[in-house]
């Protein structure tokens, strides 16, 4: 079990600016996120595009933004939890225990949820009846290509996942890499290895198709996929693979009993507080009369709630409010302090 | 104000007024008519305010980018009739345009 003051759930950049503001005034905390890198929408949906309305900032990219940030939270050594989502939130006394999917426990008087529009998670088939073959013959990602060894394997999906596993996999599977769409979104050089193993006959590529039903009793034996033309053919498979990228699910968050609106958290505008004390949320995830979903009002809703933290963590201190460039805790806790 | 018919999967219509420059996606946002998450806010990221555009209105729209084509991959069944409706900016030429909505978004 890990004890901590702040239990932050998201790491995109409000989570990221909230173990600053939690820092700076001597709180630890734990961050915990879904997806097997830090930086939320900004690493995972636009890392090389340009943002323009950070403030002092004037131009950055999503992975840019990242790094800038983790390097001012660096000082206060955060843990992070990658490749872990939050499941429960429960009470226990005057703590919240907050229990992940890979069964990690932690115990915090505060709890920030920054968790954006939802954790991250593969975008699935939605064809009836394919869920029920998932971990056994459907996978959305692949662990250990060895599984796939000398078996059929239809592999969906237009862009870079779905072209690299196709010509890997090829080595040594019966590959079909099916697409709605006759161009691949992919990278070109990907796309054109692709093309050559097909003509060599080490590869089937069936486009413009999608999948229509599958067939089979434990595990799945064959997939029927149709053309645009509405054409359908039957392929013989032993795994299905979907490469669809990644769509943001509010999952477990809706459980905690916060109250919710469109997805969102209500909270007050005074310390971001939800209808749980000491359970606050921040960034794109709260709502509030005239929220915007901007980095930089996340980062003044962290600011207020890593304040309002304080009382809760450390009920018999006082609360000082003090400038980075004069209070001397501050400077040392960021490790800058001078001798004067 | 152009008027545009959002129709949901079920069948259920709605006819609204959306002010020019906004989006597809926003006017029913705004208008609380269900179908559209929009879970990107209309950053052309998340393909979760796709609709299927009446097959007239298919060449009066304007034409789709590649990172809508890329994002329309990832909508749930799309076709030559699908678009993100967060792509398409309301104008008085789009004045009667007709958008259903799929199934689900997700
Ligand atoms: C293409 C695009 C361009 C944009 N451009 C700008 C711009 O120019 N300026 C601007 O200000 N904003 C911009 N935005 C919006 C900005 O990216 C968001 O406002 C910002 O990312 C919100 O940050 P966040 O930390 O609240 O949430 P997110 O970045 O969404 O991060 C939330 C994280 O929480 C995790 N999570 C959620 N639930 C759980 C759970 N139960 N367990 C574990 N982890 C969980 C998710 O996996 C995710 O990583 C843009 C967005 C997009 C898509
Ligand atoms: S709102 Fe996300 S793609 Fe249109």
């Amino acid at each position: 079990m890990i004890k901590t003051d702040v239990v932050i759930v998201g790491a995109g950049p409000v989570g990221l600016f909230a173990v600053h503001q939690l820092g700076i005034i001597g709180l630890k905390a734990e961050i915990i996120d879904n997806l097997d890198k830090i930086g939320g929408q900004c690493i995972e949906l636009y890392p090389d595009k340009p943002i323009y309305d950070i403030p002092a900032i004037p131009e950055c990219t999503g992975e840019g933004l990242t790094n800038g940030l983790l390097e001012q939270i660096k000082p206060f050594k955060p843990n992070f939890h990658l490749n872990e989502r939050v499941q429960e939130v429960s009470k226990e006394k005057n703590e919240w225990k907050v229990v992940t999917s890979k069964k990690k426990i932690f115990l915090a008087p505060n709890i920030i949820i920054a968790g954006g529009v939802g954790s991250f998670e593969p975008r699935k088939f939605l064809t009836q009846g394919i869920d029920k073959f998932e971990n056994n013959s459907v996978f959305y990602s692949v662990k250990n290509k060895k599984d796939f060894e000398n078996k059929k394997v239809c592999i969906f999906g237009g862009g870079d996942s779905a072209l690299d596993w196709a010509i890997e996999l090829s080595k040594f599977s019966e590959v079909t890499l099916v697409h709605r769409r006759n161009e691949f979104r992919g990278a070109e050089h990907s796309a054109q290895i692709a093309k050559k193993l097909e003509e060599e006959g080490k590869l089937k590529i069936k486009t413009p198709y999608q999948i229509v039903s599958v067939e089979g009793d434990k595990t799945i034996n064959a997939i029927n996929i149709k053309s645009d033309s509405g054409k359908v053919e039957k392929v013989k498979t032993d795994f299905v693979l979907g490469f669809f990228g990644l769509i943001m699910k509010l999952g477990p968050i809706a459980e905690w009993g916060l109250n919710l609106e469109k997805k969102t958290i209500p909270v007050n505008t005074k310390d971001f507080q939800t209808n749980k004390k000491g359970i606050f949320a921040i960034g794109d995830i709260c709502t509030y009369p005239g929220k915007l979903k901007l980095i930089l009002s996340g980062f003044h809703e962290g600011a207020l709630a890593a304040r309002a933290c304080f009382k809760i963590a450390k009920p018999h201190e006082t609360y000082r409010f003090e400038y980075t460039t004069t209070s001397k805790s501050m400077q040392e806790r960021l490790g800058v302090k001078k001798n004067d | 104000m152009p008027k545009i018919t959002y129709i949901e999967h079920n069948g259920k219509s709605h006819t609204v007024e959306v002010a020019k420059d906004l989006s597809v996606m926003e006017g029913a946002v705004q208008n609380t008519i269900p179908g559209i998450d929009a879970d990107c806010g209309g950053a052309c990221a998340c393909a979760t305010c796709h609709v299927y555009v009446n097959e007239e209105w298919l060449n009066k729209l304007p034409e789709k980018t590649s990172t809508e084509q890329d994002m329309l991959d990832m909508a749930f069944e799309p076709n030559n009739l699908s678009r993100l409706s967060c792509q398409i900016l309301v104008n008085e030429d789009l004045d009667g345009l007709v958008v259903k909505m799929p199934s689900k978004q997700t």
